[in-house]
């Protein structure tokens, strides 16, 4: 039905933007990655000095498992938190659903800087959490250890995730007909038994979604690591903004960056096949 | 009325659990927006001193002042850039079939995904190379780009509840395919763009990742705060939170409304992202 | 005899709204009865109490000596089919129908000897491992009827299931279906808004409007001697002929023919296949000009109207071409006096 000239009217333009603002950059980064830096130049001497480093210092090996390690927890206790809520707006909402979406989603398009520095002012030694845990004289003296931490770090990620983690598990259950909850019933299986066999396994598309998103993204965080996470919170995106700030090694911080983007892309492309063989649609 | 007793702590406890996650995730908002008021400032349980007092100094505040008015010209620029460019981009999708249409999905919708850390950077290693002069030039085209993203998916959503027969019936009478789309297609559209309009300014004067990289002298509102930060916690910063919460909130509820209005349910870009 | 489901004075409110009114309805064991009715008349809603996905606002429901309403669907020996079949799309056929024996716990020999029972008898067999994406709308609707019928229910009921399969396979399915409820023994609850399904399949119909039941009966009774105006309407077609008794004669227009009601004012369905053209003998007789024809294959529908301006429906073998002016005559017999149905 569309001419081609329609066809080409609509696909050139935005095609041409990608390839240049996204396609290109991402192969400069790619040349970049492969250069060094000699007393504040960046000489463009073809070798695989950077990704040698990668694999063999420490620093940055560790801080790299440190960072899954952190994504990993937040994936898994966005999904802890998340999924029953998920499951709650979708079966047993009833007519408050339209309001108790609006109330997941506000958090999370409302500014992540408010909400990252929100719990640094709650759990610093002369934050809310501490004054109010002494004030009730459930403490004697303020806990140092809640800030400037992995534990922070975790906590507040957690808080920014867990709405990613439930819209995508919403939309698929809202996907499951409700006769087949009704079908499970019909045929003796109780709501216990029928969320297991039934909704839970037609709820996996949804979670390896949302799984995807809160992991890839808390990878990649340098925020809350930077206010929140202390020396012993740094998570690899920080080595990166050093690498392109003070600690001047673009090329590094382009193989790093590099790193991430093969690693983000490989996940993608295993969650889409998993939630391909998990989808019945 | 009989009740299976199993059934009946299920869902005793099911709201229970969705209390405790909705005041997880509002409380530290809540926190913000009362210790804004808070006369000794952040922290310090309990708030005493009710006060406007933050607000006003933070009124005075000319730096504040000038990002924001930065953060609204970059947004507003995004917006341009992210429909121009994020429309077509969606039609693509919906009616064009042509080699590399894969590739260029994924790559429309990767920014949604990565990390803006990566966005930003891979454009700060264009601009060196271009030899631009990093401002906020450079700011809106990271944002129009890694935002081109979020248009794509809100027209794409819209367009699956268009009826396509409306198009050949235009057709059908004598109008041309630019004829078409500018009377037909893009008013059933509207919606849709309007919330993705909506969508993608409060996404861009909140937008701190890719801004962290392509920003030159001037600052925009988050980055403003960030600097203050760094220096020290003034509960002024309570106040802004408090205020760009307040704005957030509005915008978020206009896109939600309008979102249902144009598709009937909202659905997300994980939906897109699945579409084989 | 006593009856396998009992439904006593049920009746169902939804908000303001008077869904179900007073239904009492009693189902006997390894009858095919099917509930009829238009859509908005309660008959899905009569269906769901009866599955337990609904509760009666009042009136109960008894089977078997006990009652049935305080179950809730997982413990009621009530299967059903549901209208989109409802298959599970991540399990295979088997497992779709396997589904039920399992949950109760059976031993992996008995699971797999019933479920290879149910899947024979609707000729499934082939189709096991497959998933319900992989299978045809009439597949699905066999698939759907094994899954409830291995559980070997006391009672089945099916909501429309034929309503999404096109002309030629309902009309196949509509026998599969009574042959086969014969063979099983089951009691069957049909509900479907189709009165020739009903006609075809049922030992009796009940006949729901706008909540209440118009007439409970066999196929025949209905169709021969119906309740009211509204049962004469729906199932099949009729011409309603409001009259004027006096002394035992009607008078409808220019129409009389001698009745038993009673005098006073009274309506009379006369189908139109009682209508013939006028061979002599006994019988009502009138003349009618050919307005409208419908051809039917087997018969023709025609549309005539009389001197004085009625328009009456006239059934005729088909392949005749009928035009002008027709003499035509009807047995009084075939007139029969109906109640006006109540109006919501």
């Amino acid at each position: 039905m569309f001419s081609r000239a329609y066809k080409a009217a609509v696909t050139v333009p935005p095609l041409a933007w990608v390839i240049a603002f996204l396609l290109v950059p991402y192969l400069l980064m790619f040349c970049y990655s492969f250069w060094t830096v000699s007393s504040g130049n960046i000489i463009h001497h073809w070798n695989l000095g950077n990704y040698g480093d990668l694999l063999t210092k420490d620093v940055y090996r560790a801080t790299l498992f440190r960072s899954m390690w952190i994504a990993a927890r937040v994936t898994a206790f966005a999904l802890l938190l998340g999924y029953p809520v998920a499951y709650f707006l979708s079966f047993y909402a009833g007519r408050r659903k339209d309001l108790l979406y609006q109330l997941v989603i506000i958090p999370l398009w409302v500014s992540y800087l408010v909400r990252a520095y929100a719990w640094k002012t709650i759990l610093g030694t002369d934050g809310v959490l501490n004054t109010l845990l002494q004030f009730t004289h459930l403490t004697q003296h303020p806990i140092n250890s809640l800030l400037y931490s992995p534990f922070a770090v975790v906590l507040t990620l957690t808080h920014i995730y867990t709405p990613f983690v439930i819209l995508p598990i919403y939309a698929s259950m809202e996907h499951i007909p409700r006769n087949l909850v009704e079908a499970s019933h019909d045929l003796g299986a109780t709501p216990r038994q029928t969320f297991w066999r039934i909704v839970f396994p037609l709820s996996v598309p949804g979670m390896i979604a949302g799984a995807t998103f809160a992991f890839v993204l808390s990878l990649g965080d340098f925020l809350a690591p930077l206010l929140l996470g202390g020396p012993s919170g740094i998570m690899i995106s920080n080595v990166v903004v050093s690498l392109f700030g003070a600690a001047y090694n673009w090329p590094l911080g382009a193989a790093i960056s590099l790193c991430m983007l093969v690693l983000v892309v490989t996940l993608l492309f295993l969650a889409e096949r998993l939630e391909r063989r998990w989808s019945y649609t | 009325m009989s009740q299976d007793s199993r059934s009946a702590t299920r869902s005793r406890w099911l709201p229970l659990h969705a209390l405790v996650v909705f005041a997880f995730l509002y409380l530290p908002i809540a926190t913000l927006i009362v210790y804004s008021f808070n006369g000794a400032g952040v922290g310090g349980f309990p708030p005493r001193d009710l006060t406007l007092n933050w607000y006003r100094i933070l009124f005075q505040d000319e730096a504040i002042w000038t990002s924001v008015y930065n953060s609204l010209v970059v947004a507003g620029a995004a917006v341009v850039i992210a429909l121009a460019f994020g429309i077509p981009a969606a039609l693509a999708l919906d009616r064009a079939n042509f080699p590399g249409k894969a590739l260029f999905r994924r790559l429309v919708l990767l920014p949604l995904i990565l990390p803006g850390i990566i966005t930003g950077l891979s454009l700060l290693m264009l601009v060196n190379v271009l030899q631009m002069k990093l401002s906020l030039l450079t700011l809106i085209l990271g944002h129009g780009t890694a935002l081109i993203s979020v248009a794509t998916t809100e027209v794409f959503a819209g367009l699956q509840k268009f009826d396509r027969a409306q198009e050949e019936a235009s057709l059908d009478l004598g109008a041309n395919y630019w004829q078409t789309f500018w009377r037909i297609t893009l008013p059933n559209l509207r919606l849709s763009i309007i919330g993705a309009a909506l969508l993608i300014f409060t996404l861009s004067v909140d937008e701190i990742a890719v801004s962290f990289f392509l920003i030159g002298r001037d600052n925009t509102l988050p980055l403003e705060i960030w600097g203050r930060l760094r220096r020290g916690i003034t509960p002024e910063i309570n106040a802004v939170s408090t205020v760009i919460f307040v704005f957030s909130l509005i915008a978020i509820l206009l896109w939600y409304r309008l979102r249902v209005r144009a598709e009937g349910s909202p659905e997300i870009a994980a939906e897109l992202l699945e579409k084989g | 005899m006593t009856a396998l489901l009992s439904i006593r004075d049920v009746a169902k409110q939804f908000g303001k709204t008077q869904v179900l009114g007073n239904i009492s309805l009693d189902v006997a064991e390894g009858e095919f009865l099917t509930i009829l009715g238009e859509s908005g008349s309660g008959k899905t809603t009569l269906l769901r109490i009866i599955a337990g996905f609904e509760q009666a606002t009042s009136g109960e429901l008894w089977m078997a000596g006990q009652r049935l309403d305080p179950q809730p669907p997982y413990r009621r020996r009530v299967n059903t089919v549901f209208q989109n079949y409802a298959l599970f799309p991540h399990l295979t056929v088997a497992d779709n129908v396997g589904y039920g024996p399992r949950i109760a716990g059976v031993s992996n020999e008995e699971l797999a000897s019933r479920t290879g029972q149910a899947l024979a008898m609707v000729k499934m067999t082939e189709h096991a491992n497959k998933k319900p994406s992989q299978i045809s709308g009439g597949q699905a609707q066999r698939v759907a009827l094994a899954r409830a019928l291995v559980n070997r229910p006391k009672l089945l009921l099916l909501d429309e299931p034929l309503s999404a399969l096109d002309a030629n396979l309902r009309r196949q399915m509509q026998l599969e279906l009574k042959t086969l409820q014969r063979e099983i023994g089951i009691a069957f609850v049909f509900v479907t808004h189709d009165q020739e399904e009903a006609m075809v399949m049922s030992d009796r119909i009940a006949l729901l409007k706008d909540g209440h039941l118009e007439q409970v009966a066999t196929p025949r009774e209905i169709y021969a001697r119906p309740a009211t105006t509204y049962v004469a309407q729906f199932i099949g077609h009729t011409n309603l002929l409001p009259a004027i008794v006096t002394r035992g004669a009607a008078r409808c227009g220019a129409l009389t023919w001698r009745t038993g009601v009673p005098d006073g004012t009274a309506i009379f369905s006369l189908r139109p296949e009682n209508i013939r053209p006028a061979v002599g003998g006994e019988g009502v007789r009138f003349r009618a000009r050919v307005k409208q024809q419908a051809f039917h294959g087997a018969t023709e529908l025609l549309q005539v109207e009389c001197a004085d301006g009625l328009m009456l429906t006239v059934r005729m073998a088909g392949n005749i071409n009928p035009t002008g002016d027709i003499e035509f005559q009807f047995s009084a017999a075939d007139a029969f006096p109906v109640r006006l149905s109540e109006s919501n």
